[in-house]
């Protein structure tokens, strides 16, 4: 069976399989934030960026090889991880403690996992006005972290295509497919994908927030880089 | 063998809400220990109102007015070390919540069209009274800040594990269950 | 503006097919439609997506993505002044401020009575004769003070394009130094004659005799890259020329496409012959769109001679014919993956590599993407042979290269040099004097300082997509770099992380080093960011970005240490202004009503 090291470690791999989903397979973590084992890789976050060979690469994206040399949990990545993190803080307005997804966030948990005691940078606080007319969905734009999981999963899952992205640069942002550029214009429905893949407090269910309580939410319970077992995503 | 000098310590809340200094306090017992290291200057806990050389400056709230602006400006010129403590010390947190907004409007809103207010009120213009700032910052857009707590509040133990770090001269660090940005 | 009533929709349905009803032509549907309205309206948003059968949400992610499309009016004249640095060396920020002040407008913004608009838009490729404007998209050069006051006379009178003085719109070649590529009196299907005497496979041999290398910048190999796509399995084989040249201080392939076009078109075709292509691009940048007519008829003329088209020359089954796709004001979009996702009518974000164009590119087919330049050179190999041309230059860097001088120097223009030409002889050739930098392959390349001028113009050495803007003693350095790195903010697809943020953190850096607010800190707070770039970015677009910040701090540190005015940390902010507004809806101006500055 081909395998390549991580850390050293040897993982093996079936052909075809990324070395995201290689690691993945074998327990063990590499940070992430735009990958989703169900959809499509994309490769933008660049949280999951490991060295192959010496040379940096998105593992999400990349195709595992046999005798490659990885190393992914190193201080060097680690700190560079940890100010990618730091801008997508500053990027947007992240207000944790008001915020649904707190304890069920994944960029909030990265960023303890990666030891992330500050944003560092000087904020953007860009101006991004929520979508609240759909009767069952909220949409929270100041957390948006442009990973496209909704987009993803909304046209090659859903088969719907609700959600895009817009604009360029630092003006990137996500749009919905309706004229008034409203979330209850479009066909989103609480039983697509989409409603359920936003690694932030985005694509929010409406009356249901803050009902676990601190303590017992997702990452209160283990942190992220602790799979449970291997082949968990 | 004499016990080596007391590290002072200074503390204050800027636009906070005091809720990282119940935190401090809910250090509890260990507070005995600490005060074995520590002394307090200027805080809340001692009525001190200027900050005196110190080890140590201890801050919760972002920086919303000019008096925020005197107060930090203040804390960072005497303390060696100056931590930011909580969500609003690091990231503006609530207040930083009307930054999407201009200053204008808010005042506007706030004195002149909001429901309830009394005929001929007027934005308040005494010279007592701190100017805002167009926008809230968090700490570390103001002055140099040396160490972060996040948390909102940081809980006792995490405070008592920077501060542990910090005074052993390790990189602080907080593990699973004491980092949260709530 | 248009609502549905008003909306012609003959003339949309004309453009739909035109482009065949495919959403892969989505780009070029969109660019023509906004030839009538000057943007795109809401109706006319609803209208493609229900013709070409895609959600609108799609139309607008595009629209948005490209500077030159508009989801909202942006006036009936919409004058862009161009920004590169080169510009502002010539004083187009003051031009600029006076059609604004003449114009009553602010820039960015469209005038109350809905007449105009005035912005800035990335290096348009006129820097030998900046400063420069596109108005409506037709470029403008050579502009002055009394130039503008007349343009905004024929604003304000609504006087139509087609009645401006001619002369404002002549775009002038400014071939400075001719060698073996602009000496040739190239005869149109002469290239084509050699590929079909020799043979396709002979051709391929010759190319990789000659050792070609792109001349977009990268510099692989050609015949490794034609070799790759003739053996790479697929349904179609795809020529794709890159005429995008956007970056800054880049404008070699405009003159290319003005007086060479046959050559480059014959460089593509045989290219063709050689990978088994049938269909080709020229993906020509939206800044050059006033070359598009020109280059049609370059077209129409090659099928007339049958230098295109069916059996081309008498070959039976040697069929190849090209279109031209128009970029519309995206710098990324010279990346060829980015390039490619244009082409397919989408955003264009580059792709993950591998796979690479050579086997998966347009519409997922191999394809062959090279530089205007490149394809010309071919065209003079399958002529000349290729021991000939590898005799040219130097042993790693063979034949000619175009170089697009600009800046302080008495004679801007275009030089073509044998590769290995020192930095030096270019300068005296051009009149440059009291030079204190170059910057060589445009804002992605590389600053060289006085002490460098020795080195040499090739891949081994200095490589270079072409640009060569040179600085003398009057000019700031950290003004250059920071330029630049607006640029980059501006041009940022904005796909990954460290390229969106970082760009624009790294330019609100420059700008408060600018500000005066700068202190070592920051210094080492942009030494990080430029290393975070250079290892995390997805493309070439983030690695480079940093680049010109990292020579000029290494080469013109003075010009950065003038800007860190403080010992300590201080705000990127001014403090006291942070409190103007509350002052003045306080009325106060009391000593507490201030901030000073602080150390
Ligand atoms: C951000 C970016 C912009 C680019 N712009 C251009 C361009 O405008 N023209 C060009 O020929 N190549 C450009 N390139 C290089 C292309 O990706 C590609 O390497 C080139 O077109 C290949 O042609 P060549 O081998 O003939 O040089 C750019 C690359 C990057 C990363
Ligand atoms: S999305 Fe995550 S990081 Fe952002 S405010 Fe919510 S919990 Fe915090
Ligand atoms: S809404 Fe959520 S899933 Fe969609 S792009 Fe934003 S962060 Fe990603
Ligand atoms: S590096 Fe910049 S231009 Fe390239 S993909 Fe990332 S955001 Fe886009
Ligand atoms: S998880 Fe790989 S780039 Fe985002």
């Amino acid at each position: 069976m081909s395998s390549f090291t991580l850390d050293g470690q040897t993982v093996t791999f079936d052909a075809g399989q990324t070395i995201m989903q290689a690691a993945l397979a074998a327990g063990i973590y590499i940070p992430r934030l735009c990958y989703h084992p169900d959809l499509k890789p994309h490769g933008s976050c660049k949280l999951c960026t490991v060295k192959v060979n010496g040379r940096q690469a998105s593992s999400c994206t990349y195709q595992a090889q046999d005798g490659l040399v990885v190393e992914s949990n190193t201080s060097e990545l680690n700190d560079e991880r940890r100010a990618l993190l730091q801008m997508l803080f500053v990027e947007g307005n992240h207000f944790c403690p008001s915020c649904e997804a707190s304890g069920n966030c994944q960029l909030q948990a990265t960023a303890y996992e990666l030891q992330m005691m500050t944003p560092h940078y000087d904020h953007f606080y860009p101006d991004r006005p929520l979508d609240a007319s759909h009767p069952d969905y909220l949409l929270d734009f100041n957390r948006c972290i442009l990973c496209s999981l909704c987009i993803r999963a909304s046209r090659d899952v859903d088969g719907k295509n609700v959600f895009a992205l817009s604009g360029r640069g630092i003006n990137t942002h996500l749009i919905v497919n309706a004229a008034s550029g409203q979330l209850a214009d479009t066909g989103f429905s609480g039983d697509d994908k989409a409603a359920h893949v936003c690694p932030v407090g985005v694509i929010l269910k409406k009356r249901s927030g803050f009902r676990v309580p601190i303590g017992k939410r997702s990452y209160d319970i283990r942190s992220i880089g602790d799979l449970a077992e291997p082949g968990e995503s | 063998m004499t016990a080596p000098p007391k590290l002072k310590i200074a503390t204050t809340s800027l636009a906070g809400c005091f809720g990282c200094h119940m935190s401090l306090l809910d250090i509890d017992e260990r507070l005995f220990d600490l005060l074995e290291l520590v002394e307090f200057d200027r805080s809340p806990l001692t009525d001190i109102k200027h900050c005196g050389a110190c080890d140590i400056g201890f801050i919760e709230g972002g920086v919303c007015n000019a008096e925020n602006v005197h107060v930090l400006r203040e804390f960072r010129a005497n303390c060696r070390i100056l931590i930011a403590v909580g969500a609003c010390a690091i990231n503006g947190g609530l207040p930083a919540q009307r930054n999407h907004l201009s200053l204008p409007s808010i005042l506007e809103e706030v004195y002149h069209t909001s429901i309830g207010l009394a005929p001929g009120n007027a934005i308040p213009n005494d010279p007592e009274l701190p100017l805002p700032l167009d926008k809230v910052h968090p700490l570390h857009e103001v002055v140099k800040i040396d160490y972060f707590i996040p948390g909102c509040p940081p809980s006792a133990d995490a405070i008592w594990k920077v501060l542990n770090d910090i005074l052993a001269g390790r990189k602080p660090e907080l593990g699973h269950g004491l980092m949260h940005y709530d | 503006m248009p609502d549905t009533a008003v909306l012609d929709i003959a003339y949309l349905d004309a453009i739909v097919e035109r482009h065949g009803r495919d959403a892969n032509n989505l780009l070029q549907i969109l660019v023509e439609a906004q030839e009538r309205y000057g943007y795109l309206p809401p109706a006319v948003v609803d209208a493609l997506a229900a013709r070409l059968a895609i959600p609108r949400v799609k139309i607008e992610g595009v629209a948005e993505f490209y500077s030159f499309l508009h989801l909202q009016p942006h006036g009936t004249y919409r004058v862009l002044f161009s920004d590169n640095i080169t510009d502002h060396m010539l004083g187009s920020g003051a031009l600029m401020k006076q059609l604004c002040h003449e114009l009553w407008v602010e820039p960015g913004k469209l005038s109350e009575d809905g007449l105009v608009s005035v912005n800035a838009t990335s290096c348009t490729g006129m820097c030998d004769q900046a400063p420069a404007m596109l108005v409506n998209g037709l470029p403008i050069a050579n502009l002055s003070a009394p130039r503008v006051e007349n343009i905004a006379e024929l604003i304000r009178k609504r006087v139509p394009l087609a009645d401006w003085p001619a002369e404002y719109f002549r775009i002038e070649n400014h071939i400075r130094r001719k060698d073996v590529l602009l000496n040739s009196a190239f005869q149109p299907g002469s290239a084509l004659a050699a590929l079909l005497a020799r043979g396709g496979a002979q051709t391929l041999d010759e190319i990789k005799l000659s050792r070609l290398r792109g001349r977009g910048g990268a510099g692989f190999s050609t015949a490794a890259k034609w070799e790759a796509c003739r053996a790479a399995a697929g349904e179609q084989h795809y020529v794709v020329c890159n005429a995008d040249e956007g970056e800054p201080g880049t404008f070699k392939d405009r003159v290319l496409l003005t007086s060479y076009a046959e050559m480059m078109i014959e460089g593509m075709t045989l290219c063709a012959h050689i990978i088994g292509a049938r269909q080709g691009f020229i993906y020509l940048r939206g800044e050059y769109r006033y070359l598009l007519d020109h280059l049609q008829q370059v077209l129409q003329r090659c099928r007339e001679q049958n230098l295109l088209g069916q059996d081309i020359l008498g070959s039976a089954g040697f069929d190849f014919d090209i279109t031209i796709h128009l970029g519309a004001g995206a710098y990324i979009c010279g990346e060829e993956s980015a390039l490619i996702e244009s082409l397919e009518g989408k955003r264009g974000t580059p792709r993950n590599r591998p796979p690479f164009p050579v086997t998966h590119g347009y519409l997922n087919q191999p394809t062959v993407v090279n530089n205007v330049e490149t394809f010309a050179a071919a065209s003079l190999i399958a002529l000349n042979g290729g021991a000939w041309y590898a005799d040219i230059g130097t042993p790693a860097s063979s034949g000619t290269k175009l170089l697009s001088v600009s800046g302080d120097c008495e004679s801007p223009g275009i030089y073509e040099y044998p590769f290995g030409v020192t930095v030096e002889q270019v300068l005296a050739d051009c009149g440059a004097s009291h030079t204190q930098a170059v910057q060589i392959s445009g804002a992605a390349g590389k600053c060289i300082a006085p002490a460098e001028f020795g080195r040499r113009i090739a891949f081994e050495d200095i490589p270079t997509a072409g640009a060569f803007m040179v600085f003398d003693q009057r000019r700031d350095m950290f003004e250059v770099a920071r330029n630049f790195v607006h640029f980059f903010a501006h041009e940022s697809c904005g796909f990954c992380t460290p390229c969106r943020v970082g760009t624009s953190l790294l330019k609100n850096m420059m700008d408060k080093l600018a500000h005066g607010h700068g202190s070592p800190y920051d210094l080492t707070e942009i030494e990080q960011l430029d290393q975070l770039l250079l290892s995390m970015s997805h493309c070439g677009l983030g690695h480079s970005a940093c680049n010109p910040v990292l020579d000029t701090i290494a080469k013109f540190r003075p010009a950065y240490d003038r800007r860190l005015a403080h010992r300590e940390y201080v705000p990127a902010f001014n403090l006291d202004r942070a409190l103007t507004q509350a002052r003045q809806m306080t009325g106060r101006n009391d000593a507490g009503a201030h901030l000073g500055e602080y150390e």
